[in-house]
């Protein structure tokens, strides 16, 4: 939901960066209030995988150029573990296995750290149970995949859906959901596209970074961003979305 | 005696070591003790030339002049209230010696027999067996030990015992550097089945601040035919001790000897386990840990014998070695002509957290038969990036991070042991080792 009067989240000027020497992003800017939800396209390439785990903290990733503050603060002084504490939040195009580690044990370590950032109260495991239960509804999870090792052995669409549980659980600002729909089958989508839209409020704001249109159905942007060749080169409503969808990218492209 | 000896040569150390304390014992022992003794003259201690220990440095351990233990060090239960495991069948040693008072044998019902040996020598299953399997004709290390031990732990099992079976050697804190010889020999009968759990600890569990110890460990375990064991050796030794152990196990028909062995602590360790598969349908489990860190040297040495037919054996070997630490696996495997029809699978995993640590393995196949599957690996690795940057990227600090997935690598060797109490205890090691998950 658009509301110009609402706190800037997200503010990124100009910002470049590069991995293994060659520089990818090429001046991204982009502004992200509370309460709205982005949609980032564009074809494979593009910089738009690379812009979200830059803003994460991706260590492959070095930031050559520009800025990015998030509620006021200077992203890039920021670790990856600040960024999180700050309230960012990265959904991983492609999950990481960690044997050995339950799910419900890294979840409520993550949770614990959180809440000791917050000021608040850590969870006991006992306590801890009655929030994780609650929270495995928003994607339909079985409660057996807390008992797991960490995404090891899951299916594709089971390690999006526990990247949405993560979310839900640490209930980030601002959530940059990166290619979350790839690998998806419809049901799946669905699935995790409904825990996106419960997890809204006025208070947080979502980034999608998507080559297609199909999740835009689901969960509807504010705004459609397309990037090419390192930059944001067309910002529009939802009814862009459909536009690439009826003629693609090369419009825009020769445009450009 | 206040004098401890120091910057000795390998041959003073053992020397040294030579003038132990003659422990007298009933007849059949006192042959083996003598024929051990005069094997051990001719024996010496291994130098880095030796290629069976030619990874590890043992040059820390031989600049001690270790003395022999000369009085009974009386520990209360408070000072190894924290090695205890709740609900075990316990035996205790402290610096070798029996303490009766600090054993726990009150579920030792039928089933199985627990006692110390030197108590048990009249016993015709003890001298038949005692001895047979130790090398201590081609070991300096077992040459000493089996004539300077004192007492050690006989376990004859006869039944299912249900309860762990904990042998817990205790190391006191004492003025001068000492020698501390431990022994187990351990009977698992036809269509029975333990688990038993030698436990190497030191006093009060912290720094040592008077002398050293050096624990010469010898064990001896035989599997009838259709036995089973779960045989778990934990060695967490004062970060300052010496410890080397050996361990030989026959495996009878159709019996299964599974093994847990996890070495921890002491400045430099070496564990060598050799089994023997003797009848056939036999099936070996071993799984084994190093976690070692600061200057430790850990060195674990397996080697299983495949010598009769259709035997099983299944290996997971990980070292982590964290800053100036050095870990050493060897793993040998190897069937015999007869051994038609084995079946076995090894596997060494191991974790460097530091750039200045170091990893030695060698997993080793020698194959002397056509019908067998066998199949083994070593994979040496760091802290996986993606992985470190994930949980980063949750809000976990690195140390956190990277002591979470440490953890998680060690946590599938212990979470294998059948002891759940064990199992908290050494995962609670295992993190405060590390420095614990504290933000």
């Amino acid at each position: 939901m658009i509301n110009k009067a609402s706190k800037v989240l997200l503010e990124v000027k100009n910002l470049k960066a590069e991995v293994g020497g060659v520089e990818i992003l090429k001046g991204v800017d982009l502004t992200v209030r509370a309460g709205e939800v982005h949609a980032i396209m564009g074809i494979n390439g593009s910089g738009k995988s690379t812009f979200s785990k830059v803003l994460a903290g991706h260590p492959d990733y070095t930031v050559t150029g520009g800025q990015a503050s998030f509620e006021g603060q200077d992203l890039f002084s920021l670790e990856p573990e600040q960024r999180a504490r700050a309230g960012i939040f990265l959904a991983f195009q492609y999950p990481v296995e960690i044997p050995g580690v339950s799910n419900s044990a890294l979840l409520r370590l993550a949770y614990n750290t959180l809440q000791t950032e917050r000021g608040l109260e850590e969870l006991d495991p006992l306590e801890f149970d009655d929030l994780i239960q609650e929270k495995i509804k928003v994607v339909e999870m079985d409660p057996s995949f807390l008992g797991r090792s960490v995404n090891e052995g899951f299916s594709g669409g089971e390690k999006k859906r526990n990247e949405i549980l993560q979310m839900a659980v640490l209930a980030p600002k601002l959530a940059i959901l990166d290619e979350t729909d790839s690998g998806l089958d419809i049901d799946a989508l669905r699935i995790v596209a409904k825990g996106v839209n419960s997890l809204l409020s006025s208070d947080n704001a979502v980034v999608m970074v998507t080559h297609y249109q199909r999740l835009l159905n689901y969960i509807v942007p504010d705004y459609v961003h397309v990037m090419d060749g390192g930059r944001i080169v067309r910002t529009g409503g939802k009814e862009l979305a459909l536009e690439l969808e009826a003629r693609g990218y090369d419009w825009l492209r020769a445009a450009a | 005696m206040n004098l401890t000896p120091k910057n000795l040569t390998r041959e003073q150390c053992f020397e040294q070591l030579l003038l132990g304390k003659t422990v007298k014992s009933a007849g059949w022992l006192e042959n083996i003790r003598v024929e051990a003794l005069a094997h051990a003259r001719t024996l010496n201690f291994p130098s880095v030339r030796h290629d069976d220990w030619r990874f590890t440095d043992l040059s820390q351990l031989y600049l001690h002049g270790f003395q022999p233990v000369d009085s009974f060090a009386r520990l209360t239960l408070d000072d190894i209230r924290q090695w205890l495991i709740p609900g075990a069948i316990r035996l205790v040693f402290v610096d070798g010696c029996y303490a009766a008072e600090l054993s726990d044998l009150k579920h030792a019902g039928a089933g199985v027999v627990v006692t110390s040996l030197a108590e048990r020598l009249g016993d015709r299953q003890v001298e038949s067996s005692f001895g047979r399997y130790a090398p201590y004709k081609q070991d300096a290390f077992v040459a000493l030990n089996t004539n300077f031990f004192e007492d050690g732990s006989w376990v004859h099992v006869t039944g299912e015992v249900a309860r762990p079976i904990q042998l817990l050697h205790v190391a006191s804190k004492r003025e001068v550097s000492s020698a501390i010889y431990s022994r187990n020999m351990v009977v698992v009968e036809p269509f029975s089945r333990a688990t038993v759990i030698e436990d190497y600890v030191v006093e009060g569990g912290v720094g040592l601040e008077g002398g050293t110890y050096f624990t010469n460990a010898v064990t001896e375990v035989v599997l009838k035919n259709d036995a089973q064991l779960q045989h778990i050796r934990v060695q967490r030794e004062d970060k300052n001790a010496f410890h080397i152990g050996h361990c030989t196990v026959e495996v009878g028909k159709n019996s299964v000897y599974s093994a847990t062995s996890l070495a921890f602590g002491a400045r430099v360790s070496r564990h060598a386990l050799h089994i023997v598969q003797q009848g056939e349908g036999a099936e070996m489990h071993l799984n084994g840990l190093a976690l070692v860190a600061g200057r430790q040297i850990a060195d674990t040495h397996t080697q299983v014998d495949h010598a009769a037919p259709r035997g099983k054996s299944t290996q997971l070997h990980k070292c982590i070695a964290d800053a100036s630490a050095h870990a050493i696996f060897s793993g040998k495997i190897i069937v015999h002509t007869g051994a038609a029809g084995t079946d076995s699978v090894q596997s060494s995993r191991n974790l460097l957290l530091s750039g200045k640590a170091r990893i030695d393995t060698q997993p080793q196949l020698e194959i002397f038969n056509d019908d067998v599957s066998c199949k083994h690996g070593a994979t040496i690795g760091q802290i996986d990036a993606g992985a470190l940057f994930f949980l980063k990227s949750r809000g976990l600090t690195e140390e956190r991070a990277r002591n979470l997935l440490t953890h998680a690598f060690a946590a599938e060797i212990i979470a294998k042991i059948p002891v759940p109490a064990l199992v908290e205890a050494l995962s609670k090691t295992i993190l405060e080792r590390m420095g614990g998950l504290g933000t």
